[in-house]
């Protein structure tokens, strides 16, 4: 290094020649363009940028020219500095870019492999259908009623307009809890909700009641002693068939496709009259579009109003009930029943958790 | 109900173009749902009637044969070998000649049998695929057909039966009369009512003295005798055949005659022996000790509310169900007392059942007979008889008549629209109501209706309604929807069911309903309680008498069927109700004519024992599936204790866990769930004496919570979430081996006071290094405050308070 205060010649300070700043930039160039890798470059980067590099070192001599010289040569090491610091920024771009490739194509998986790490749970279909019915009432304003399953006599059969004589109160087809005049019985329908119902409440009642019935069938591909019901009551001022017919079509339209329909049999149920068998278009059935028969309604008999302590003068309504594991075989195409009631983890996995 | 569509169209002129197509239709809009529509299986090729001309009887065979030479209309006649013997020469048959087809694939050929060639077959009624008969051939009678004549269409071979489901309430279609009522109504077509006749009056004294006690359940007996029965005149093979497709067995003519009236006009009849018959008839109900042998041949016990027809000897037969043995008709019964009674339905119907004895007979009385037809019932039978068995009348009708008059219903001509809810003209209503029998009395807007003999079914307003109705047409109603009200929703119960449901499913478990009935012996083997459960009269399976008061072993069945059908890995959950036992209180039977009052009904719903919501679960196998990520995670204890967790979380309460003991769970892993000091459940792994008895797998694990018992959720309130930095805190303590986890936590968090933010138990260790008794638990804490950056000074001190507070249930500190 030259001593501050020697006279000089601009000349005999070398380092900061062009000659030598252009070769100092074309060395570290090449070193750049060389380094094959991150680490190459980081170990090449002293030698040419660095505190010890061509072009600091000759930064330092700046000071030794005159006044008149320095200008000149301190931009000559400006220009060699910024080529040399675009040139290490450009290879550390590209071989950053080529490192992150590399990385993430080792870090590569099989994106295909399982992920099923968690059981897969499921609700029943039984318990899904009755929500999805529930729900599409709820939407219409009803509300979701409910009774106990073992039930009082009365409230099945009597109130029912269903006197102790009727086929259906023996043994042979409801069960009867012990001891023989308990007056208790497992219901054999949902209608003793509507019983309830219209006791506890005062019209207008919109209400619908799923649940667990029981008759005593054996089970079969076609029957089970317990099984599932949906009851639909409306009492109130002015209803008529067709509230009845129009609350069945908003239901089936619903639950079946809006190309679904009703249509009514003439039917006899005791509680009531007029009473009707309904059969719903189902255009997604399994073997072709076709009717399919689902469950009873009609108009509260005015007997049943008069035992619940309405007054059929003023108010009269409607009532439907359909059997859920009816809808379950013709809407999800169950063929057996026993599938249904068996309680089979790889049948019930097959619906979910909502219809 | 079975419907030969020939015998409805000799009642009704069905108009032109009324197909099966058309009929059916009209059947279900009257409301008799079509259960089947019955053809005679397809015969091809020739079948023919043909007339018996000689008979000879082959013999030296195992059974007599005959060999028959039968006029077909050719010729020269037809030799047929015949096995049967129960026709005579001058007999017209149907015979299958040569090139005929019968049902089931039956080729008929000319063959070479008991020496002799048979040139075709003379044919029974089983082998046409007409009826069951096959103790002879079928014998057309001796005229009126010509040999030759193709057979099909003589034996109904063309015919269709509809078989039609009647419901209860219309008895009056259980008969070709009632069915050609509606058909002729439902088209508009002119029918024959084949009960218009006017029974003749037969002179003389009553045929027999009758007497009967009980006017209220038979207010209607009549009897008629006959003499001069040939009891060899066989039933003509139109009325078999009629009987035959209308399910009914041929017995003997005078048998066959009352079923045959019983099907054409609906009123059952029955036939006695009158040399059988002992002094005068009594209809009474049963006394102390009587029996009773019916037709069957069983030997019945009698109960007082059997109601009887008696003669001397006692019991003769059972009123409206089924006759007795003792005044059978026999084979050589001349002389037959003709019966026809109108019985109450409801005591016919508890005779029934009381006897499970549902006969043709009683199904018609249990629906209400016509009691108008008893007399000309007897008329058309005497009159059948005297045609085909040489019977005539002998003596007057007797006729016990108590019948009070028919009750009138006033119906206002304007409440078939108000309930159909499209317009119906009083006109309209007046003509449908005339159409099925009413007489109906305008004045002003109301009608005085009074419904026909036959429809005891029509009581009130509303039933005259449907008969409006159905008339109109169901379908003409359209549909339209009722304005409700508001409703509010499901209710809070409602919601929470549903979301356990929910939760549950979500952590991987399959909801499973069962059947709520349970056995003695499995409840023994879980060590559940059975006293107090309910029990059923009339279970299905004696093995399984009781009501659930329990999930568990309804959910352990529906794991042990699944694994029988080699899964391996479970958990399943049931969401239902269990019947808790009653009070023993008889729950009242109310008269219907009015609201219960406020006492009654108390006492009604009060008698209905409790049945709250249960939740529960069973496990077993691994709970995480294996996989490529590891060997998976066998199901434990813990894995039932956090099921009630999702229970309670998705319920928003909060659940509190310590030691229980409890059958049928293992004495050291129940987990005793609580909702502050309530019991709400037990969760952990099932005692291995339960695994081995039920043959589960060991260390199968079960939770089973009362969803009643939680109390509703509580309004979530939201917390401050804090900015400032948390500090985070590793404490491994050592502590008394049977000290609870739970315990330990309880105090850290009390000593830790607000500061702290989060606490969580991060390992436990027993072993050597823990020391004798002891083991060691570590808990990550996080400390945070909401309003400051804490200091380590505070920190610390938090620390050694929570210290200082597990120190008091015996944790110390380690290292």
């Amino acid at each position: 290094m030259s001593g501050a205060n020697d006279p000089f010649d601009p000349k005999q300070v070398a380092a900061l020649s062009p000659e030598a700043l252009d070769s100092a930039v074309r060395e570290g160039l090449a070193a750049f363009a060389g380094a094959a890798d991150l680490d190459q470059l980081a170990a090449v980067r002293p030698a040419h940028l660095g505190d010890r590099g061509p072009v600091l070192l000759a930064r330092r001599e700046l000071g030794a020219l005159p006044p008149a010289a320095r200008k000149d040569a301190g931009q000559r090491v400006n220009t060699a500095r910024l080529a040399l610091t675009e040139a290490y920024d450009a290879r550390l771009a590209v071989l950053s870019a080529e490192r992150d490739e590399r990385v993430l194509a080792e870090e590569r998986v099989d994106v295909t492999l399982p992920a099923d790490r968690a059981p897969v749970g499921a609700r029943h279909p039984l318990t899904t259908i009755q929500d999805r019915i529930a729900d599409i009432f709820v939407g219409m304003g009803y509300e979701v009623a409910e009774g106990p399953e073992l039930e009082s006599e009365w409230l099945n059969f009597d109130a029912l307009n269903t006197g102790p004589d009727h086929p259906a109160r023996s043994l042979a087809d409801t069960f009867f809890v012990a001891p023989e005049g308990s007056g208790l019985v497992l219901r054999t329908h949902t209608s003793p909700v509507q019983a309830r119902t219209m006791l506890e409440r005062t019209p207008p009642i919109y209400v619908v009641a799923p649940g667990r019935v029981f008759r005593t069938d054996e089970l079969d591909a076609t029957h089970t002693p317990v099984f599932h019901q949906v009851e639909g009551l409306a009492i109130d001022r002015g209803l008529t068939m067709a509230h009845l017919r129009g609350t069945l079509e908003a239901l089936a339209k619903a639950l079946f496709g809006p190309e679904s329909e009703i249509r009514w049999r003439p039917h006899f149920f005791p509680f009531t009259e007029p009473s009707a068998e309904f059969d719903v278009w189902f255009p997604e059935h399994r073997d072709g579009p076709q009717w399919v028969e689902w469950g009873g309604c009609g108009m509260v008999n005015p007997r049943v109003l008069v035992a619940c302590g309405i007054d059929p003068e003023e108010y009269g309504g409607f009532a439907f009930g359909m059997g859920i594991e009816r809808a379950l075989q013709f809407r999800h195409g169950v063929s057996d029943m026993h599938d249904i009631v068996e309680g089979d983890v790889r049948f019930t996995r097959a619906f979910g958790v909502e219809q | 109900m079975k419907v030969p569509v020939s015998w409805l169209s000799e009642h009704v002129d069905l108009p032109a173009g009324t197909g099966v197509a058309e009929l059916d239709t009209v059947f279900v809009r009257q409301g008799l749902e079509v259960e089947d529509v019955l053809r005679a299986p397809a015969t091809t090729g020739p079948l023919v009637v043909g007339r018996v001309l000689e008979i000879e009887e082959l013999t030296g065979f195992k059974k007599p044969i005959r060999y028959c030479q039968v006029d077909v209309g050719n010729a020269t006649p037809q030799g047929i070998v015949c096995g049967a013997r129960n026709f005579a020469v001058g007999d017209l048959v149907v015979v299958a000649l040569p090139g005929a087809v019968l049902p089931g694939d039956f080729a008929i050929a000319a063959r070479t049998t008991y020496d002799h060639v048979s040139d075709g077959m003379i044919c029974s009624s089983r082998e046409l695929g007409v009826g069951e008969d096959h103790d002879g051939i079928l014998v057309l009678g001796t005229d009126g057909i010509e040999p030759g004549t193709p057979a099909a269409g003589v034996v109904g071979l063309d015919d269709v039966v509809f078989d039609l489901e009647v419901t209860t309430d219309r008895g009056y279609c259980m008969a070709i009369r009632g069915i050609a009522r509606e058909v002729a109504g439902a088209l508009g077509a002119p029918w024959r009512d084949p009960a218009a006749a006017t029974p003749p009056a037969w002179p003389g004294e009553p045929a027999w003295t009758v007497e009967v006690e009980d006017p209220q359940r038979c207010d209607r007996f009549s009897m008629v005798a006959v003499e001069g029965l040939d009891p060899t005149a066989p039933s003509p093979w139109w009325l078999r055949r009629r009987l035959s497709r209308c399910g009914i067995r041929s017995i003997s003519l005078a048998v066959d005659v009352t079923n045959y009236v019983m099907l054409e006009l609906g009123q059952p009849m029955h036939a006695f022996d009158r040399d059988a018959l002992r002094g005068p008839v009594v209809v009474r109900t049963a006394r102390p000790g009587e029996r009773l042998t019916t037709l069957d041949g069983v030997d019945r016990a009698l109960d007082a509310d059997d109601l009887l027809i008696t003669d001397e000897s006692g019991p003769i037969g059972l009123a409206g169900v089924m006759g007795g043995a003792s005044t059978e008709i026999s084979g050589s019964t001349t002389a037959v007392l003709l019966e026809a009674a109108h019985w109450e339905p409801s005591g016919i119907g508890r005779g029934v059942r009381r006897h499970k004895l549902p006969s043709e007979a009683a199904k018609r009385f249990e629906r209400g007979t016509d009691p108008d037809v008893t007399v000309v019932a007897l008329a058309r039978a005497a009159e059948l008889l005297a045609t085909y068995g040489g019977a005539r009348v002998v003596g007057g009708v007797v006729d016990v008549d108590t019948r009070g008059p028919r009750p009138e219903i006033a119906l206002r001509a304007d409440r078939p629209q108000a309930v159909a809810g499209i317009p119906i003209g009083a006109d309209t209503v007046i003509d449908a109501l005339r159409i099925v029998g009413c007489s109906v009395a305008p004045e002003g807007a109301v009608l005085t209706v009074t419904p026909p003999s036959w429809r005891p079914d029509l009581t009130d307003p509303a039933d005259l309604v449907e008969e409006v109705v159905r008339a109109v047409g169901y379908d003409e109603i359209p549909g339209v929807l009722p304005t409700v009200p508001p409703g509010r929703g499901l209710t809070a119960d409602q919601r929470r069911r549903r979301s356990v449901g929910r939760a549950l499913a979500d952590a991987g478990y399959v909801e499973a309903p069962s059947y709520p009935f349970v056995g003695a012996s499995v409840l023994a083997t879980l060590g559940l309680p059975a006293e107090g459960l309910h029990a059923l009269r009339n279970p299905l399976s004696d093995e399984e008498p009781l009501l659930r008061g329990s999930l568990l072993p309804g959910l352990l069945a529906t794991l042990a069927r699944n694994l029988g059908r080699g899964q391996r890995d479970l958990a399943v959950f049931e969401l239902g109700a269990v019947f808790l036992p009653g009070d023993g209180a008889v729950a009242p039977l109310p008269s219907v004519d009015r609201r219960p009052d406020g006492e009654t009904l108390a006492a009604l719903l009060g008698a209905v024992p409790d049945q709250p919501w249960h939740v529960g679960v069973a496990l077993t196998g691994l709970r995480e599936p294996r996989g490529h990520w590891g060997p998976g995670r066998a199901a434990d204890w813990a894995d039932a204790v956090q099921a009630a967790r999702t229970v309670a979380g998705a319920a928003g309460v909060e659940l509190t866990v310590r030691a229980g003991d409890q059958l049928p769970w293992h004495p050291g892993r129940c987990a005793q769930l609580l909702v502050g000091d309530t019991v709400v459940g037990h969760a952990g792994e099932l005692h291995p004496r339960v695994c081995a008895a039920l043959e589960l797998p060991p260390r199968t694990c079960v939770m089973e919570l009362d969803l009643a018992a939680l109390p509703a959720k509580a309004v979530a309130q939201g917390p401050h979430i804090s900015a400032f930095p948390p500090v985070h805190s590793d404490l491994a303590l050592s502590v008394p081996a049977d000290v609870p986890a739970a315990d330990v936590e309880a105090a850290l968090r009390s000593g830790a006071g607000e500061l702290l933010e989060d606490l969580r138990l991060f390992d436990v260790y027993t072993g050597e290094q823990a020391g004798e008794g002891q083991r060691s638990l570590a808990y990550a804490l996080t400390f945070r405050a909401t309003d400051r950056t804490l200091t380590r000074a505070e920190v610390g001190e938090a620390v050694d308070a929570a210290l200082r507070a597990a120190g008091a249930v015996g944790a110390v500190r380690r290292g």
